[in-house]
Parts: structure tokens; sequence; C-alpha cells
């Protein structure tokens, strides 16, 4: 079998990684932060857990090219949902049409 | 055909070898394959939910704030370690599998159940709190619609009483409260379903169903659960944590 087995240890590291991120994001959640960085901390850790999950629990950084080629893909989609959507939402204001 | 199968004895190397497949590799490599196929459409379906999250957060920030405050951090920082130390017994799982350790993977097998199961319970109270403080949105319960306690100005604290910050309208906050459910309730359905896959595993680790050589229920519905914790890795901080800096910062 050529199934590469992720080491204990390494299981253990990465559990203990998801809650320091845990910890570190309801702790930044009562800071004030200015401008919009509450939002940028919040989901910068909450991908880095996500991230830390895809790679080592559910194996990505040891299977073959084609489930990398699956996990981009499922970005690309998603990136492609929120992209076209916000262009349209968040650009409403910026022409001044007469509306009903 | 019959020709063929002589010619290639280790066709039949394995009972749960598919008559399809080469070998046991070419089989484990296509159910991962297949089970991250489902995982993109999953991730599509609740992508929908974020994307409305997104906007109706960016139309009404006050509101989403004022909402998002009264849940119950405790409770649901608890419930993410739950999932988390869930995720980290499910990988065990896959691990004493590989390894051909049958006690220990039945072990964090039931492990995994009961802190799912955990998980349910959790968010059963937290959604009956919701229900006493009259925050189940629209007339989805006869008789209790969506009405809750506000805060005044100058009245003592109370946790039961929604606190609006300047701009939030009950109105506003009740859009709050349907992407709540509708996105909490889709997680835990998902949950149901994992305890429900969960239990299929344990059965059939218990008849000593799995080995190293063919694993893949363990390794696919591990697959399945450590998406689901993915989900709450994102719901918990949009939706409990982001508004918390605007009374306490």
């Amino acid at each position: 079998m050529s199934e590469h087995i992720v080491p204990v240890r390494i299981y253990i590291v990465i559990f203990l990684a998801l809650l320091l991120g845990t910890a570190l994001t309801v702790a930044a959640a009562f800071i004030n932060f200015p401008w919009q960085l509450n939002t940028i901390v919040a989901l910068t850790i909450a991908t880095t857990k996500a991230t830390l999950v895809v790679l080592y629990f559910m194996h990505v950084r040891y299977s073959i090219r084609l489930i990398w080629v699956i996990v981009a893909s499922a970005l690309f989609w998603i990136g492609i949902m929120f992209a076209l959507t916000l262009s349209d939402y968040f650009t409403r204001d910026w022409i001044s049409v007469q509306t009903y | 055909m019959s020709s063929e199968a002589t010619t290639a004895p280790e066709i039949h190397g394995h009972r749960s070898l598919q008559h399809h497949f080469e070998n046991m590799e070419q089989q484990r490599e296509a159910g991962t394959l297949g089970m991250w196929v489902f995982l993109v459409t999953e991730i599509m379906f609740f992508g929908g939910m974020f994307l409305a999250y997104t906007l109706y957060r960016n139309l009404y920030p006050a509101a989403f704030a004022s909402g998002s405050n009264h849940l119950d951090i405790a409770l649901g920082t608890l419930n993410t370690g739950v999932l988390i130390l869930s995720s980290f017994t499910m990988a065990m799982a896959v691990y004493f599998t590989q390894t051909g350790k049958p006690r220990p993977q039945v072990t964090c097998l039931i492990l995994t159940l009961i802190l799912g199961l955990t998980f349910l319970g959790v968010k059963a109270v937290e959604y009956h709190d919701k229900y006493e403080d009259h925050l189940i949105p629209g007339r989805l319960f006869p008789g209790n619609p969506f009405d809750p306690a506000v805060q005044q100005e100058g009245q003592p604290i109370d946790p039961h009483k929604l606190h609006l910050l300047p701009g939030a309208t009950k109105e506003r906050v009740e859009m709050f409260y349907w992407i709540y459910f509708a996105m909490t309730g889709m997680h835990a359905l998902h949950m149901i379903i994992g305890a429900g896959l969960l239990t299929y595993l344990i059965i059939f680790s218990l008849r000593g169903y799995f080995d190293p050589e063919y694993h893949s229920p363990v390794e696919v519905i591990g697959l399945y659960w450590h998406f689901v914790d993915i989900v709450w890795i994102f719901l918990f901080p949009l939706l409990y944590l982001l508004g918390r800096h605007f009374e306490h910062g």
C-alpha cells in the first residue's frame, strides 16, 4: 500500500493549534480594532484553522494531485459566486439611477 | 473474459475489492475522490448561505452586531472545542484503522459519536434559550412569534432582553436570526446525519469489517465529519464573535 499514514504527533500538534486558534479568535473579538480589522482577524484565523484541517486531518497534503484539483476547484467556484454577486451589490450606489 | 481473469489473479485479492477496480489502492483513491466531489457540492451549498450572510450583514451591520451579542458566547466556544476534539478523535479513528488496531479504532469512533451528540445537546440548550427569549424568527412556532423584549436605556441590565445598538431595529435583528437558524440548523442536520454514519461505522467496526487494506468507509465518513467541523469553524466567529467589540472594546 502506498497510502501515507499521518503520524499521531502531527494530529496532536494540529489539534492543539486548532484550540489555540479558537482561544485567539475569542480573545480578539473583545478588542476594538480600527476599521474592518475585527472581521479580517476573525476570518484570517478561521481560514488558517480550516486550512490545517483540510491539509492534515483530511490528508490533502499527502493526497494525489487530482484531489488538489478538486479542492482548488471548490475555492475557484465559490470565488466566482462571491466575486460576481458582491461586484453587483457593492457597486449599486456608484451611479445614481431613478428607483421606483 | 475468463481468460483475462486467469491472467490477473490479484483481482480477487481482497474480499472487499469490487470487480471494476484493478486493485485496492485504485478502489480507495476512487472512493476518496468521489467523496471530495460530493464535498465540493456541499461547499457550494453552504457557500450560498455564507453569501446571504455577507450581503445582509453589510446591509444591517448594527442589527447583526445586536443579534450576535445576544448569542451565548460561552456555549459557542464550548461547542467549538467539542467539535475540534471530535475531529481529532475521528482522525485518530482513521489512524487506528490504517494501522490495524481494532479496539482503539472502535473507542475513537464511539468518542467521536459522543462528542457529536454533546454538540447537538448544547445546541438544543441554545435553541431553547432563544425560544424563551422569543427570538425564533417569523411564526415558526405558533403562539411564540418573533417578539423579543428590548433593553431600554437606564433600566437594569437583563440578559434576556435584546440590546439594540444605534441603527438596529427589531425587524433587522429578525433577519439575523433567520440566517442564524438557517445556517446552524443546516449544520446541525449535517451533524445528525454524521451521527447516523458514525453509528454505522461503529457497528461494522465491531464486526471487524475494516482493516488496513480496506477502510474507505472510515476514511470518507471522516472527510465528511471534518468538513462539518470546517463549516462550524467559520460559523462560530461570523455568528457569535463579530459585534462583541462594539460593546466591549
